[in-house]
């Protein structure tokens, strides 16, 4: 038994590390995931009904409404919600993935990564930027303006300077951002300027842009230094979609978060969610907040953790290790190794130069998360957990120990083990 | 947004131009600075448009910090109003630009300001300064672990006993010895991994093992012992530690000393361990002589390990505590303590401490202190009489002796010489002779072992935590019908780091009438605690301190009327 989970970890993991992601499109959600249809709001994290999803969820769900034109204002947008006229399904069962609250409809905008080893692709929205943002529960009128030239404006021009370049090739992007100081979840500063780096020539040769917008283009992802987490979210999504349904397989496919719940999905119990009520996370509050003004955890974003990024690549940014504890880069370094005991490999594509070049701690099993009691650690942002104030500082997170043992149980069954 | 909207009057901003440092650094120099008594709220900020709102939303930007730009860092502080709780921002707002010029503000709110922001400063030059103390990662998985030190082939196994056995064959599986520190191990699965270790030609030390010194290398419980040509074989984590000690103590020093756990030398195990020790003794050139200490062991397994000792070309010391005189093969000796183990083993006889009037002579054959039937103890000059401590003697007095022991084998030890001496006694772990002590049994003579079970659950074990054995020591200290009594002190890595400290300042505060404690120490010189400073803190106590367990024993009864 034991070499029959082995051999297919060993499959998982040869799956991971042969995918080649690349970043291929933006395109309306409409068209890019023809599933997702007029009424239907798809979000972060494993199921939720309205009446526990948490403020900034329900604050984005009402602004979505407005923004689709289905509710004139917030107010009418709430009362559809709680009307039973909207459906509400995860991100994950559309192939997509989103940040926050990752309120995705059909009306915005989504980028479309492909791995082309396996022929699958895989969706996210374009990150808003910083301050008010749907993804934390903003929906004022300045949110929905952006949300329009998003889709209207930025999404066409990337559209065209992707297919104008033939996609762009993002595990080399990350490769050389995990030796720039990023991890890909808090730390995405390196990567969106190589990113813009490699889009720019095209954005201004496939001429779909004036030069008014172009600038905006450029001020807009240039100005964002989280620019590239949704673009690695959608590659987390397109890399561990192949390893999800393989038998006897004990590898972690999905952590994911709806504020309410922590969800994860293992390979070998395929859609099946594990949830646990989520942690509050640990870190540091912008100035005027604390931890009293704290949402729960929240958001798809684990899904970069779930590929070895993130929590599991501190030690490639150690700055972000100053959220808890000592802060300093000997923890940075402990958090990746201790990662390293609740995977079952290295990703050697993605090298730590500070841990003499080792890969990043990958594909989390979960019988050695269970017997070591070890949690994935997770680098999150902190909503305020009322809607509409945005995010108010950020930290780390452990996934409930719980997930895993009800998965293990789930996985034994379905290995013929009781 | 307007300039400095609604930051309050103890608000102060200091930018400083064309500075850079990561957002995540400055928020942890906030926080540090948070906790200073003169600040209320501490933000540092480089001059982003977006950390401007975010600075006047929480009423903290000033007109100054208002001007900062995205290349320049802005330290906005709030200080605390010492006036009381009240809400500075919500009081008077001053002019923000007066405040830079400290006029708004008090004299002493001046100095605090200049206070705060040199500390700012400071840190800002030195924003890693608090984490220097972080701790190296350390590996909690037996896999990462072996990964981390490839050249390593023992495991040290602590783990509630329910799977000290799992994680024992996984190290044996990755061909590494193990330790198991572990009790609370069921005996067949102690049985079944000692007979997968053979197969293997893996040692499997203990369940329930506290000692071990392997290649000079100390295991768990251990004493800073010599390196030398007596290899120890010992079923007993204290004996091995009183024994190693002694030699140490002696000028004698220790090859290895491999345990194997109490229950080694029962039938179901069949003493594998103590076999497999003896084979790799017997093996090492670095081994002239062997020691094997245990409990009296199953008569099947008593004649199994003689069977093999005999085999042996090297001489054997058989030291089976509480055991009659016994048929020995020709290579080996029986001693009857640990001290006389030590003794035999080196061929040299233990000296007396410095101020003991009269050094014990070595007897020319140890004998078993039940032959005789005078109230005679087996030390080896056969003499009863005590060493006199700096010219201070004691009358013998009336009423019963108290041992307090944290060592299951000394006190076992005691019990054995105070039996041979004629003595009834009880003990919670009564050795073949003595009676078993039950609360509420009428007074007597009495030797606890304060290590057993009932006396450890749930908490530290008495050799790690003095307490519970200084509380039973203060009330025997009062009690006017106790004789003696009667302690042992056991160094060494992972025993407490002053254990004779508490036991001094206990029979100190004892009253005038107080029966005579008597101790030894077991330990070395090069012992973090120092062997010969515990010594003296006891002995300025008044405490009579004897050169070994055994010779304790004999001290305490000789304190006796009459013995």
């Amino acid at each position: 038994m034991g070499e029959r989970i082995g051999a297919a970890n060993d499959e998982a993991l040869e799956r991971i590390l042969a995918a080649e992601p690349f970043l291929v499109d933006v395109l309306p959600a409409a068209e890019a995931i023809p599933e997702l249809e007029d009424r239907m709001i798809a979000h972060a994290g494993p199921p939720i009904e309205w009446e526990r999803m948490c403020g900034p969820m329900r604050g984005a769900m009402a602004g979505i409404c407005v923004f689709e034109g289905w509710a004139p204002e917030l107010s009418a947008g709430e009362a559809l919600c709680a009307s039973g006229e909207i459906s509400f399904l995860p991100n994950h069962n559309l192939g997509a993935v989103g940040p926050m609250t990752g309120i995705t409809t059909r009306g915005q905008a989504v980028m479309v990564v492909e791995n082309r080893a396996f022929g699958n692709r895989a969706y996210c929205t374009l990150n808003e930027g910083l301050g008010k943002v749907m993804r934390f529960g903003g929906n004022d009128p300045q949110v929905l303006e952006r949300l329009g030239w998003m889709s209207g404006a930025l999404a066409p021009a990337l559209s065209a300077a992707l297919r104008h370049c033939g996609g762009i090739d993002l595990k080399r992007i990350v490769a050389r951002g995990l030796s720039m100081g990023d991890e890909m979840h808090q730390r995405n500063l390196a990567c969106s300027a190589l990113l813009l780096r490699e889009l720019a020539p095209s954005l201004a040769a496939s001429g779909g842009s004036s030069g008014a917008d172009l600038e905006r283009i450029f001020a807009f992802i240039g100005g964002n230094d989280q620019f590239f987490l949704n673009v690695a979210m959608a590659m987390g999504k397109a890399v561990m979609d192949p390893v999800a349904g393989i038998g006897a397989c004990s590898l972690v496919t999905a952590m994911s978060r709806n504020g309410a719940d922590f969800g994860i999905r293992v390979s070998a119990t395929g859609e099946r969610w594990f949830n646990r009520p989520v942690n509050l996370p640990q870190g540091l509050y912008f100035p005027g907040f604390s931890e009293a003004d704290a949402n729960p955890d929240l958001g798809d974003s684990t899904i970069v953790e779930s590929i070895g990024l993130g929590g599991f690549a501190m030690a490639a940014a150690p700055a972000v290790a100053g959220f808890v504890g000592a802060g300093g880069a000997a923890d940075a370094m402990s958090y990746t190794r201790s990662m390293g005991e609740i995977v079952h490999g290295e990703n050697h594509h993605w090298a730590i130069p500070a841990l003499d070049f080792a890969g990043v701690p990958t594909g989390i099993d979960i019988r050695k998360v269970v017997e070591s009691g070890i949690c994935p650690v997770i680098n999150t942002g902190i909503a305020h957990r009322e809607a509409g104030i945005g995010q108010v500082g950020a930290g780390i997170v452990r996934a409930p120990l719980g997930c895993f043992e009800d998965a293990l149980a789930a996985f034994a069954d379905s290995v013929g083990v009781s | 947004m307007s300039a400095g909207t609604g930051a309050g009057a103890r608000v102060v901003n200091r930018v400083q131009q064309g500075f850079y440092l990561d957002s995540v650094a400055l928020m942890r120099i906030a926080m540090e600075l948070e906790t200073m008594a003169e600040v209320e709220t501490a933000a540092l900020m480089i001059g982003t448009p977006a950390n401007l709102e975010i600075l006047a939303a929480a009423r903290l930007l000033t007109e100054a910090g208002h001007k900062a730009t995205p290349r320049d860092l802005i330290i906005a502080i709030e200080l605390a109003n010492p006036a009381g709780p009240e809400d500075s921002r919500d009081g008077v707002l001053g002019k923000d630009t007066a405040l830079e010029k400290d006029t708004a503000l008090g004299k002493d709110t001046a100095l605090e300001k200049d206070t705060v922001l040199e500390r700012a400063e400071n840190m800002l030059r030195q924003p890693a300064a608090s984490a220097g103390q972080a701790p190296r990662w350390r590996p909690k998985m037996l896999r990462s672990a072996i990964t981390a030190l490839p050249g390593a082939n023992l495991a040290l196994i602590s783990v509630p006993g329910a799977y000290a056995a799992a994680e024992a064959r996984k190290a044996m599986e990755a061909g590494l010895h193990v330790f198991i520190f572990s009790g609370n191990v069921p005996l067949e699965e102690e049985a079944a991994l000692k007979i997968e270790a053979r197969r293997r030609g893996l040692l499997v030390m203990g369940p329930d093992c506290g000692t071990a010194l392997i290649n000079g290398v100390a295991v768990a419980f251990a004493n800073k012992v010599s390196r030398g040509d007596i290899g120890i074989v010992s079923a007993s984590g204290t004996g091995l530690q009183e024994v190693s000690s002694l030699l140490t103590r002696m000028g004698g020093g220790i090859s290895h000393g491999i345990g194997t756990g109490g229950r080694d030398l029962h039938q179901a195990v069949g003493g594998i361990t103590t076999l497999m020790a003896i084979d790799a003794l017997d093996g090492d050139p670095g081994t002239r002589h062997v020691v094997l200490i245990s409990k009296p062991p199953a008569p099947s397994v008593a004649r199994a390990v003689l069977e093999r000792v005999a085999a042996s070309p090297k001489p054997f010391t058989i030291c089976l505590l509480g055991s009659a005189a016994l048929q020995l093969p020709p290579n080996a000796r029986q001693a009857f303590t640990l001290q006389q183990a030590a003794e035999l083993a080196l061929g040299k006889a233990l000296p007396p401490l410095s101020g003991e009037a009269r050094p014990p002579v070595l007897s020319g054959e140890a004998r078993p202190p039940v032959l005789s039937g005078e109230a005679k103890p087996p030390v080896l000059s056969g003499e009863a009489r005590p060493p006199v401590l700096s010219g201070e003697a004691r009358p013998p007095r009336e009423g019963w002796l108290r041992g307090l022991f944290t060592g299951g084998t000394l006190c076992a030890e005691a019990q054995t010489i105070l039996l041979g001496a004629g003595l009834p006694l009880r003990s919670n772990a009564p050795v073949p002779g003595a009676a078993t002590h039950r609360p509420g049994d009428p007074d007597g003579h009495l030797m606890l072992d304060l290590g057993a079970e009932e006396y450890t659950l749930g908490r530290l074990h008495p050799m790690i935590d003095p307490k519970p054995r200084l509380e039973l020591l203060r009330e025997v200290l009062e009690r006017g019908d106790v004789a003696a009594v009667l302690l042992d002190v056991v160094l060494g890595q992972g025993a407490h780091p002053n254990p004779a400290g508490g036991l001094a300042d206990t029979v100190n505060q004892a009253g005038p009438d107080s029966p005579p404690v008597v101790a030894s120490v077991t330990g070395t010189g090069g012992d973090p605690q120092g062997w010969a400073q515990q010594v003296d803190t006891l002995r300025q106590a008044g405490v009579l301190v004897a050169p070994s367990n055994a010779a304790a024993a004999t001290l305490a009864l000789s304190l006796l009327r009459g013995g």
